[in-house]
């Protein structure tokens, strides 16, 4: 399989079950410094649990995840607690603090890991907050925003502590098109403008060929799969041409288009 | 049959281990006052209307019948006395806790089971902040401190409720009312009763608090952990309140 030149994280060797079913089934995938990676997947093939496993939520039954070269899995919580501000996660539902208006939700992170004072933590939440071009709503609550607004909060307070690596979870998932490409947007410009890794859990085909540099197609518990978009194309496992087949896109298209619709 | 009582030990043991884990990181900073004091005015201040409210109803209706049962005797006077007992000892504790219960156990099991099932605890884990220190200690304490103030306040507006009905209403000596309330109880009626609060204040907020942070299933699952909280610390008050007395009477 596709070796990456300079790993930021690797997973080696993860086995998770749940009860008597087993999700993972010896997962190994490098993930590259600075790049977007999208682990593509049918529905409970196990992207989320694979994707909680990185940034260290749940833990696997055996194998290694290395951020660094450190071995998250034996990790004492107070250092996997240390090793977490490294990572921001977008959840699928956004997750935001509902008890919370937005400035409070992004400046959480801040207040908690940091000694900065109230001034500067509303700089940083106004800075964050324009990147992403949402001047304006500090005091709005998450419930008064649309879907994709609360994405973009949601990014702002993963970003807050300018992490490594951002994941995002089916970021796409229940989005309009117009909204899907809106956040394959957001995603690119995080990427371009933070210089962070990217790791995305996806299933919207267009999407990951739109925003990925390397795609990992994990089937029954194991990655089968892993290379640049194109590798992925020509793949000649059948479970990968039945998956691209299944989309209804033809991403060959879009790929030649160089991402645009 | 077997395995619902397997279930039910299994289920205490985590209960249990939750209330260790509230202790185990009580003593770690950093320490959320802000938070707890939000905490005391939900549980405490928020909870005071619904408290005055049956408070002096218990202690009304309490004295309505003892007035008639003393009356057989003609000893209406010492309904003062045996309500101040009844109520310090046992009303007090228990039907406070059970009011708690309704209003602040409850909705501990809501606020912080929605959390969990919109994925808000994740977040909050992932952003490096541990969700029991930040969730559940303030509200643990907060509620173990204020429930036996509670208590008292509940002891204090019954007695208010049943002087309104002896003395006031059925003529009962007000000097004898006073005097047999004097003989018959003592500071540790009270200190007992305060002393059953506060664990029964532990007892339910760390059952509200789990049965929210292990909720799944959405909104459904939401409600049934809601459910189950209130009727696992009631029947948690009754149980407690039986071994308390056996220790302490």
């Amino acid at each position: 399989m596709f070796q990456v030149a300079d790993p930021i994280i690797r997973l080696m060797g993860l086995d998770k079950a749940f009860g008597s079913q087993a999700v993972l089934k010896g997962v190994n995938l490098d993930i590259e410094r600075g790049k977007i990676t999208t682990i593509i997947g049918g529905s409970g093939s196990g992207k989320s649990v694979l994707v909680k496993h990185i940034i260290g939520l749940l833990k696997p039954d055996a194998g290694q995840i290395l951020y660094e070269g450190t071995d998250m899995v034996s990790l004492r919580p107070r250092a996997l607690s240390e090793i977490r501000r490294n990572f921001g996660m977008l959840f699928q539902h956004s997750a935001l603090f509902d008890s919370m208006d937005v400035e409070q939700n992004i400046a959480f992170p801040l207040e908690e890991h940091t000694k900065k004072s109230r001034r500067e933590i509303l700089s940083i939440v106004k800075e964050k907050l324009s990147l992403l071009e949402l001047e304006g709503i500090e005091r709005k609550t998450p419930s008064e925003l649309s879907g994709g607004m609360r994405k973009r909060v949601a990014l702002a307070r993963a970003i807050v502590l300018n992490p490594q690596v951002i994941i995002y979870d089916e970021p796409t998932t229940g989005l309009d098109p117009i909204m899907t490409y809106n956040v394959d947007q957001m995603i690119k410009g995080a990427q371009e403008k933070l210089k962070v890794t990217s790791i995305v859990i996806s299933h919207d085909m267009a999407s990951t060929f739109r925003i990925s540099d390397y795609i990992a197609m994990l089937y029954e518990g194991r990655i089968i799969e892993f290379g640049p978009p194109d590798a992925i194309l020509s793949s000649n496992k059948e479970e990968v041409q039945r998956f691209l087949a299944a989309s209804s896109l033809p991403p060959r298209a879009i790929v030649a288009s160089g991402g645009e619709v | 049959m077997l395995r619902a009582v397997i279930n039910f030990l299994d289920e205490l043991g985590r209960i249990v281990l939750m209330f260790f884990q509230v202790l185990y990181w009580s003593f770690r900073p950093p320490f959320r006052f802000g938070l707890f004091m939000r905490s005391m005015e939900f549980v405490g201040v928020g909870s005071l209307f619904i408290i005055i409210l049956t408070g002096s109803f218990t202690g009304a209706v309490m004295a309505l019948q003892g007035i008639y049962a003393f009356g057989i005797l003609e000893m209406e006077a010492m309904v003062g006395g045996s309500v101040a007992l009844a109520l310090a000892r046992e009303l007090s504790p228990v039907l406070a806790a059970l009011m708690v219960t309704g209003r602040v156990g409850s909705s501990m099991a809501t606020e912080i089971g929605t959390m969990r099932v919109t994925e808000q605890i994740d977040a909050m884990e992932t952003l490096a902040v541990n969700p029991i220190q930040y969730l559940i200690v303030p509200r643990v304490w907060a509620t173990t401190i204020m429930l036996p103030a509670l208590c008292v306040i509940f002891t204090f507006v019954g007695m208010v409720g049943c002087y309104l009905v002896a003395v006031v209403w059925f003529q009962v000596d007000y000097g004898l009312f006073m005097a047999y309330i004097k003989s018959f109880m003592g500071s540790e009626d009270i200190i007992n009763g305060v002393i059953k609060a506060s664990v029964f204040g532990t007892g339910l907020s760390v059952i509200g608090c789990y049965k929210g942070y292990t909720a799944d299933g959405g909104a459904r699952g939401v409600g049934a952990a809601t459910t189950t909280a209130v009727v696992l610390a009631s029947v948690m008050i009754f149980v407690l309140d039986y071994l308390l007395t056996a220790m302490m009477f």
